[in-house]
């Protein structure tokens, strides 16, 4: 018990550690573009909630501190490059045509300039700043997760009960197990367990280090759509793969009366349609939340930049209001971060049971 | 919109790292977890189930070693009472046995005695007969005829007396 407690502060800590990070962070940009006038707050937004070929930490005194990431593109002529992303000096200069684009069509991706003098966007496999992210967080939790197996392969589960944090993540795939997988697939629930957990402890972990807002967390990985697209996308094949006759069946002769389906097809049309929406719906909800709760927590924060030429007495009161907002916002996207795991999970898990439809009892007729 | 075009380079590096994390996982992480926690609830539905087989064996062995405790007492009494039985039916016997014997002793001597008497009585006899020849000789000074049929007479005479008396 004081062990589930000690895990729920810790996560409360760094959620705190997540606001007062968010402000310094905003702070510094904020002093930076200051300088140059007023701020843009959705832009501001915008560059926090996408990705980057730069890591940024901080800017100071005008001066960005930030970790350059590896640049891997392939250029119109066919030709692999791979070079810093320091060359770039933040946008300011180009190296080997390519260059960090300004342009309303390719904002702040690398382009390079054709014969035409067009802008064209080469085949870019960078490790940017959410690739980066990415990778730091998987190996996190296989890290965590191969440790706790290695306990269990130790440990032999007949000798002794895990405690501590093995416990707690004991706990998390267990009740993932037994609350999620085991109703919602059904009979063969086995096969499907290990991607099933693989998809909630990604989704998590990912999530809840978006919500860290020091090095290497932050970045909005699960609110990327090319994530959730190819989470989606693998709940999709499973889906399609494992499906049994039945499931196939009752896509193409579902058991309505046949004028529903000739000559004009329609429920089979509708429930090919249903085959792709559901994976959609999945994508769109975890990139959606996520994506919101970022802005959400930025936007509270930026309340504190823009109030300043509103007068010290103003600027002081909103700012409490801010560190207010804030704080309960980043709560509660610890809640949705945990939330929005679980709801990928039971959905996929849903969608795998009804794939694997079982031929019901024919009423005679 | 940028947000909602999937960028290529994303796309591929996510497959990789996704990829990654599910083949390890898949391998060597969740069903290890999983089946051990199986294993660990099936020993310890197992186990419940053992101890309350022990449990009902032990209440039957408690049982069962009443039933002999009462088994042996109920056979202890009845041993004592059949060894007093049969103690007082060895002092009966023995008893009958010596007052028998001390009969059958007394019989037997009053047999002897009486038979000793009769001899005894027969040796008087003999010797009366023979002084009373020898008596009757001097008296008479006449040497009689010691014939059978004298003597028959006198003994006839000394039973004669002898019935007298």
């Amino acid at each position: 018990m004081s062990k589930k407690i000690f895990t729920i502060a810790i996560i409360l800590l760094f959620s705190l550690v997540s606001f007062a990070d968010n402000r310094l962070e905003s702070d510094s940009v904020a002093v930076a573009t200051a300088s140059e006038g007023k701020m843009n707050i959705p832009e501001f937004i915008l560059e926090h909630i996408g990705d980057s070929y730069y890591w940024h930490i901080a800017t100071y005194k005008g001066h960005e501190i930030s970790i350059p990431l590896p640049v891997i593109v392939r250029s119109a002529d066919g030709e692999w490059h791979l070079f810093s992303s320091s060359r770039f000096e933040h946008g300011h200069s180009s190296y080997k045509g390519f260059k960090i684009s300004h342009s309303e069509k390719y904002r702040g991706k690398i382009v390079e300039t054709s014969a035409q003098g067009e802008e064209i966007r080469p085949l870019d496999f960078s490790i940017t700043k959410n690739v980066f992210a990415l990778m730091i967080n998987s190996s996190i939790l296989v890290i965590i997760l191969l440790l706790c197996a290695r306990w269990y392969r130790n440990k032999g589960t007949t000798e002794a009960n895990p405690k501590g944090f093995v416990a707690a993540i004991e706990m998390f795939i267990m009740s993932i197990v037994d609350g999620v997988i085991k109703p919602c697939v059904g009979k063969n629930y086995k096969r499907y367990t290990p991607y099933l957990l693989t998809a909630f402890f990604f989704i998590f972990i990912n999530n809840l280090m978006g919500l860290v807002p020091i090095f290497p967390g932050g970045a909005n990985i699960t609110g990327n759509i090319a994530i959730t697209f190819t989470l989606a996308m693998f709940t999709f094949v499973i889906v399609n793969i494992f499906g049994t006759r039945e499931y196939w069946k009752e896509i193409f002769w579902p058991n309505v009366p046949w004028w529903l389906k000739v000559p004009v097809p329609l429920i089979p049309v509708i429930e090919v349609i249903g085959m792709f929406t559901k994976p959609f719906a999945l994508m769109i909800r975890l990139f959606a939340n996520i994506l919101a709760g970022h802005s959400v927590i930025i936007g509270l924060v930026c309340i504190v930049f823009v109030t300043v030429e509103l007068g010290t007495a103003m600027n002081a009161g909103m700012t409490v209001l801010s560190v207010i907002m804030t704080t309960f916002v980043n709560l509660l996207e610890v809640l949705v971060a945990y939330i929005q795991a679980y709801v990928f999970t039971i959905l996929s898990a849903v969608f795998i049971g009804l794939s694997q439809a079982e031929p019901h009892h024919q009423k005679s007729h | 919109m940028s947000l909602l075009t999937p960028d290529i380079g994303l796309l591929f590096w996510m497959l990789v790292c996704f990829g990654i994390v599910f083949f390890l996982l898949a391998k060597f992480g969740f069903p290890i977890i999983v089946n051990k926690v199986d294993e660990r609830k099936k020993f310890i539905d197992d186990s419940l189930n053992s101890a309350k087989a022990a449990n009902e064996r032990l209440a039957g062995i408690v049982k069962e070693s009443e039933d002999i405790i009462r088994h042996s007492r109920e056979e202890e009494v009845r041993i004592l009472k059949e060894a007093t039985e049969i103690k007082a039916k060895i002092i009966a016997e023995a008893k009958q046995q010596a007052q028998e014997e001390v009969a059958r002793m007394i019989a037997d001597s009053k047999l002897a005695i009486e038979k000793e008497k009769e001899k005894a009585m027969n040796d008087i006899n003999n010797a009366i007969a023979e002084m009373s020849i020898a008596i009757a000789e001097k008296i008479m000074r006449k040497q009689l005829d010691r014939s059978e049929e004298q003597r028959a007479f006198v003994d006839k005479l000394i039973a004669e007396a002898q019935s007298a008396a």
